[in-house]
């Protein structure tokens, strides 16, 4: 078994100033990198040969619109099958530039789930080669899964958050 | 036209025509979005050359129901309503996938009973869900024998499913922290009886499919997939399992006492429909196997956790207790604030993982609650794997994957 700590050493020698936030929130192993590290980092941990991380679980965003200059997150989730390790990689971005590279020459599975996490919080994906809504249709002009757009309808003025959730 | 024909049209053409090009023209065909075949409502846009497809393209989100969206404005246990609704044929495994999610934000620890009692729920729901697979698949290749023997025991687990939570198809099963009742003597004759007819079933089922010549000649060596490329587009489950990778989320991160439990994991070799087939069936037995150590070792004890401030009392108690009335009220109101925190949690569901990654930043509501869809993440390779077969064969690969429309759109 690997141990949080030997991958995140690992991870440090490697990459040493660039990922950053090592944490282990109930036993998964996070870490936080620039937008220029992601796709090495991820190819880094594929080939490396005791790590072993050859499997793309999940990628999604989130979405924090009051830390300033950090506005988004996108997260990807990366599981070693052989070594049944999991981790979690975070890349934070801004409003003004939602450009991150694709993942899809690692890893076929990264197409939808890019589209979608475009579909529904704008992030772009360079390289990606068909970035198109996915779930929602393509004359939508706005991202649904961004904070600013409310569930309910806006213009109604029955419905106060602070009595009926957020 | 073949040549020798075009040449001789060409001959008897008068010279100022010119001779006639032979034009390969592609067809467009629309597979879906309410074909009877596709089992829910998405498209395929398919490119034939004749019989043989020659590129596909797929599109989803017909009942796209913005779930994650939803889920940010509801407390957590009004989430469950909507696992429900994702892979419809396995509601029980969605449910309690978030329950366990739910818990370990919380750091709740469930009795050993309910985590039982989850099991035995968790591997009907498997159950039913791999019938419906293997029966459709039989459908589409021509054979309704086989999906109506079968059709009668997912009644009987319906049953049980009404006996356990009064629900039978989006069952809303379960409590944060627990079962919302034990099992009662019913329901556990009911599963024992169906222990015991079960077997027979499947049998006779196999004995319809498994050496037929039609359906062989139908399914083997269709739509194979490498265990490379399955892995590489994200295959969870009985389809990657039928790629020859025995991953499985049972058994490399146990998840309610799994681990008590012995059981094999059947794998394929090929990838193709048969195997998928093949795996589905085997999983079905194990399944078995695992509810009846379940039965048979039920322990005794509580089957919900001591965790008043997270699970609803019992009713007598809310007339008679004011604490009870206090919780009962803030629980059902949603006032119950959850601790900050990320939590990524995956159960093993009929498909394949199934996974909750859910931020909390300490508010009654998730902050951000994102489905790892099994059937959404795999359906991507579904062109790759129909390439260069026939429209007959794009079915029952289609139907062999189990794409779970509630699941792929969420």
């Amino acid at each position: 078994m690997l141990t949080n700590e030997e991958v995140a050493q690992i991870i440090i020698n490697q990459f040493g100033e660039t990922v950053t936030d090592f944490d282990d929130p109930y036993n998964l192993l996070t870490c936080s990198t620039s937008r220029d590290q992601i796709v090495s980092l991820v190819k880094f941990l594929k080939e490396h040969s005791t790590i072993q991380m050859g499997f793309l679980t999940d990628i999604t965003a989130v979405h924090y619109p009051d830390s300033v200059g950090k506005e988004f997150c996108v997260v990807y989730h990366l599981h070693s099958l052989t070594r049944n390790f999991r981790l979690r990689v975070k890349v934070y971005l801004t409003t003004e530039d939602l450009h991150i590279t694709t993942l899809i020459p690692l890893f076929a599975s990264a197409n939808w789930m890019e589209r979608e996490t475009f579909d529904l919080f704008g992030i772009l994906f360079d390289g990606h080669p068909d970035l198109r809504r996915i779930l929602n249709m393509e004359e939508m002009d706005y991202h649904p899964m961004r904070k600013e757009y409310p569930l309910e309808d806006a213009t109604r003025e029955d419905k106060i958050d602070a009595l009926f959730g957020r | 036209m073949v040549s020798e024909e075009l040449d001789i049209a060409n001959k008897n053409l008068p010279a100022e025509q010119g001779p006639v090009q032979y034009v390969n023209e592609l067809t467009t065909l629309n597979l879906g979005p309410t074909h009877p075949a596709t089992h829910g409502i998405f498209q395929n846009i398919l490119q034939m050359d004749g019989e043989k497809i020659v590129s596909g393209e797929q599109t989803i989100g017909y009942i796209h129901r913005a779930f994650e969206k939803i889920a940010e404005r509801r407390p957590f246990y009004q989430i469950t309503t909507l696992t429900d609704r994702m892979n419809y044929c396995s509601s029980p495994i969605n449910n309690m996938g978030w329950h366990m999610t739910v818990e370990k934000l919380l750091g709740v620890e469930v009795p050993k009973r309910a985590q039982y009692i989850r099991v035995i729920m968790m591997e009907l729901a498997r159950l039913s869900d791999h019938l419906i697979c293997n029966g459709i698949l039989g459908v589409d290749t021509g054979a309704f024998t086989g999906f109506l023997y079968i059709y009668q025991e997912r009644e009987h687990i319906y049953e049980i499913y009404e006996e356990v939570c009064g629900a039978r198809l989006t069952t809303n099963m379960g409590r944060i922290g627990g079962m919302e009742r034990d099992l009662s003597p019913t329901a556990i004759r009911k599963i024992k009886e169906l222990l015991v007819r079960f077997p027979k079933v499947l049998n006779e089922f196999e004995n319809l499919f498994n050496r037929n010549r039609i359906f062989m000649d139908r399914v083997v060596n269709v739509g194979g997939i490498s265990a490379e490329r399955a892995l590489s587009y994200g295959f969870t489950g009985p389809n990657l399992r039928a790629a020859g990778v025995d991953y499985d989320v049972r058994v490399m991160n146990p998840y309610s006492s799994y681990e008590d439990f012995e059981f094999d994991i059947p794998v394929g070799q090929s990838g193709d429909t048969y195997d998928r087939f093949m795996v589905r069936n085997e999983e079905m037995k194990q399944s078995l196997r695992i509810i009846q150590q379940a039965i048979n070792n039920l322990p005794e004890g509580s089957y919900f956790a001591d965790a008043p401030q997270y699970y609803l009392p019992p009713k007598q108690e809310v007339y008679k207790n004011m604490e009870a009335l206090i919780y009962h009220f803030k629980i059902v109101m949603g006032e119950i604030d959850a601790p900050v925190g990320e939590v990524y949690h995956a159960v093993e569901g009929g498909n394949g993982e199934l996974g909750f990654y859910l931020i909390s930043d300490g508010g009654r509501t998730p902050y951000r609650l994102h489905f790892r869809r099994p059937c959404f993440i795999y359906y991507q390779a579904y062109p790759e794997m129909c390439k260069g077969l026939t429209l007959s064969d794009a079915i029952v690969i289609m139907s062999s994957m189990n794409v779970i429309a509630g699941e792929l759109d969420a």
